[in-house]
């Protein structure tokens, strides 16, 4: 019973914690863009550096900073984190949204490679501090957390007060996008983004500037990833440009689609899923190396993380076979869309 | 909405001349020297062409024709080699379309279905209908967060949503996804909703295509219909009994040039159309154009093949190509299925 406990502290940590928020705002980002319009982009990892960038750099101006103008610093942070990723989305769009959906794909991990190259590069180094990142730039943000108690799970340590915060936070903002997107996507607005996901040129027959529209879902699915980036870089403390590779893009899409996409609740609770599973497999079979439940000679401590993978993995597999339109996605419009 | 010369139908058309290019009365749309090249092929060559306003208007033609990419010319929805065309909407406006967008293009009031059917199946049939509805406020992304500002308009156009699904007798299906729809209520649900645009001139792209003989009967009404409530009409077909019984005058199309034009009987005895269509070997039998059956269809698709053009020298050689609907059967119905996609997948 302890062991059980203490495997799904470990599940709850992951999956609720700040990579749970961050990949969840990332993802109902990502939704807004592939699951309501269509578009098939794999630079999203692009909006998220320019976030975390832009809190980085914005609080740089705030050292010392507390009370109403620390306050004020974040939320500069915020709009201007917003602001690049819908630059970003103009610069990725403009020239690609006029491509078929599979060299969108290739354009779009090319730029946001570009974009990580270039934070790196010597050009851009009086800015981002090259591959040193930047760093000490969240004690404003932590010196305005309220909690003073950590949070626990029947005893067990879940969250410190500092994660507590953050955490708060990012599931704030998630709860905030999600609310923005379901409005949005129960308007004529996001009719219109449907039928350019169903079919574009149905849509323009019908006087609708697909183009424009595709533009708006791009930038909108971007800023939302932007604060994604934001909760990232406070938590982390740290923004360098190599903890943003493409894998963070697949990896946003593999919650998406667990979840469910063009679903609200999808984006939301498939990265939860993902995380939990990925770290749930991961104190279990660390749990059952302790007791001696896994023989040595079958999987040593070292494998452990790469068949943690390997395990979640397979279970990917099944959702996708068993409910391929994800845990909240509906199976009628599943089967329609193989027609 | 009929204008203001009371003629409408085959009656305006009366006296005009049956040469090619001929000038109408009162055209909603004119089209000069309109080409289209796709490599060393002209699809589409067009000296002059007027379409008369408040008529229903065919447009036949054997396969390879350039039928349907003239119709993707006039709608925006590919770019001529040349060409420039003129569309006067019903409210007394000129708009030159040359080099607009499609949505442009509909908006001024000329809209277009599409061969292969364009529900949107993960759509309810009554969200389809709705996306229809020109200038819907709530279609600004700002607005779209007020629903104060864009309810209202929504129930505006409720009224004319219910009477086109009852009037295309989709009002059972009204709540049922788009893509459960069988393929021929796709079709009446795809004209329903091209009318949500209140459109001037609607300009079908084989609409009879894939659907039974009874279900034909009911589209022909409708086309009628469409007329009768002073709408134009341009549509593309093959069976001739269908152009025969609603056109009220006949394009013909070959080899991307127009290449003869009339009333219906006109054109089941013009000398150049039955060549067009049974080509060399058949020019001398009188036979008249409806005969065109399956075989003589995929000859013309050989000759095609023969005289070295790629899939695209057949542009519109789509599954309704080699199987017009009702007696000629549907032999070889997915013969040709890989040109027609192949077409749509270009755009």
């Amino acid at each position: 019973m302890e062991t059980v406990l203490d495997i799904m502290t470990e599940a709850l940590r992951a999956g609720v914690g700040v990579n749970g928020a961050v990949f969840a705002l990332a993802a109902i980002g990502l939704n807004v863009q592939f699951g309501y319009t269509g578009l098939l982009q794999f630079g999203h990892v692009a909006f998220l550096l320019l976030g975390s960038y832009a809190v980085a750099l914005t609080m740089g101006f705030f050292v010392g900073a507390s009370g109403l103008v620390a306050i004020a610093g974040l939320l500069l942070s915020a709009v201007i984190a917003i602001l690049l990723a819908c630059v970003m989305a103009l610069i990725m769009g403009g020239p690609t949204l006029k491509l078929r959906t599979d060299y969108l794909a290739i354009v779009t991990i090319a730029i946001a490679e570009i974009l990580r190259l270039l934070t790196r590069s010597s050009l851009l180094e009086p800015l981002t501090n090259g591959v040193r990142g930047i760093q000490q730039f969240t004690d404003e943000f932590y010196a305005l957390d309220p909690f003073e108690m950590a949070v626990s799970f029947f005893g067990r340590s879940l969250f410190t007060p500092r994660a507590t915060w953050i955490i708060l936070i990012g599931w704030v903002l998630v709860l905030l996008s999600s609310l923005v997107v379901w409005r949005l996507m129960s308007s004529p607005w996001g009719r219109v983004l449907k039928s350019i996901r169903e079919d574009e040129d149905a849509a323009r027959a019908l006087g609708k500037n697909v183009f424009a529209y595709k533009l708006q879902a791009l930038a909108l699915g971007g800023g939302i990833a932007a604060l994604a980036g934001v909760i990232r870089a406070l938590d982390q403390s740290n923004v360098n440009p190599d903890g943003f590779l493409p894998i963070f893009t697949f990896v946003t899409y593999a919650g998406l689609i667990i979840g469910g996409a063009g679903t609200i609740l999808g984006p939301i609770l498939g990265p939860v899923i993902y995380w939990s599973l990925l770290q749930g497999f991961d104190a279990v079979l660390r749990e059952g190396l302790d007791a001696g439940w896994i023989p040595e000679t079958l999987l040593s401590s070292s494998d452990l993380s790469a068949i943690r993978f390997v395990l979640t993995g397979l279970i990917l597999v099944l959702v996708m076979v068993f409910r391929p339109q994800g845990v909240f996605g509906n199976r009628e419009e599943m089967v329609l869309d193989a027609n | 909405m009929p204008t203001e010369t009371a003629a409408t139908g085959a009656a305006a058309l009366e006296d005009v001349q049956r040469v090619p290019g001929v000038a109408k009365p009162d055209p909603i749309l004119v089209a000069d020297h309109v080409s289209r090249r796709f490599g060393g092929l002209k699809a589409v060559d067009v000296e002059h062409l007027e379409i008369q306003r408040g008529t229903i208007t065919a447009l036949i033609g054997p396969n390879g024709a350039g039928k349907t990419t003239f119709f993707n010319l006039l709608t925006g929805f590919d770019t001529p080699n040349t060409g420039s065309w003129e569309f006067h909407a019903d409210d007394g406006s000129a708009t030159i379309l040359t080099g607009m967008s499609p949505h442009a293009v509909a908006r001024t009031g000329l809209v277009r279905t599409f061969q292969l059917t364009k529900s949107l199946t993960r759509m309810s049939v009554v969200e389809n209908m709705r996306l229809g509805a020109p200038a819907n406020p709530g279609e600004s992304m700002l607005r779209a967060l007020l629903p104060g500002t864009w309810r209202g308009y929504e129930k505006q156009i409720q009224g004319r949503v219910d009477e086109l699904l009852v009037q295309f007798k989709l009002d059972h299906m009204r709540d049922e996804y788009a893509g459960t729809l069988s393929g021929g209520q796709r079709k009446l649900l795809e004209m329903a909703r091209s009318l949500m645009v209140d459109p001037d001139l609607v300009c079908l792209d084989e609409p009879m295509a894939g659907v039974n003989p009874a279900l034909t009967q009911s589209l022909l009404r409708h086309v009628v219909d469409l007329r009768d409530r002073g709408m134009t009409v341009v549509f593309v077909e093959h069976d001739m009994d269908v152009v025969r019984e609603i056109a009220d005058w006949v394009v013909v199309l070959a080899e991307g040039r127009v290449i003869s034009e009339g009333p219906p009987d006109h054109i089941g005895n013009d000398p150049a159309v039955v060549e067009a269509y049974l080509g060399g070997k058949a020019a001398g039998a009188r036979r008249e154009v409806d005969t065109t059956g399956p075989s003589a269809a995929r000859q013309t698709a050989t000759d095609d093949r023969l005289r070295g053009g790629s899939p695209r020298a057949a542009p519109d050689a789509g599954p309704a190509d080699v199987a017009p609907p009702g007696p000629t059967g549907t032999t070889d119905a997915t013969g040709a299925d890989g040109a027609g996609t192949h077409e749509e997948d270009d755009q």
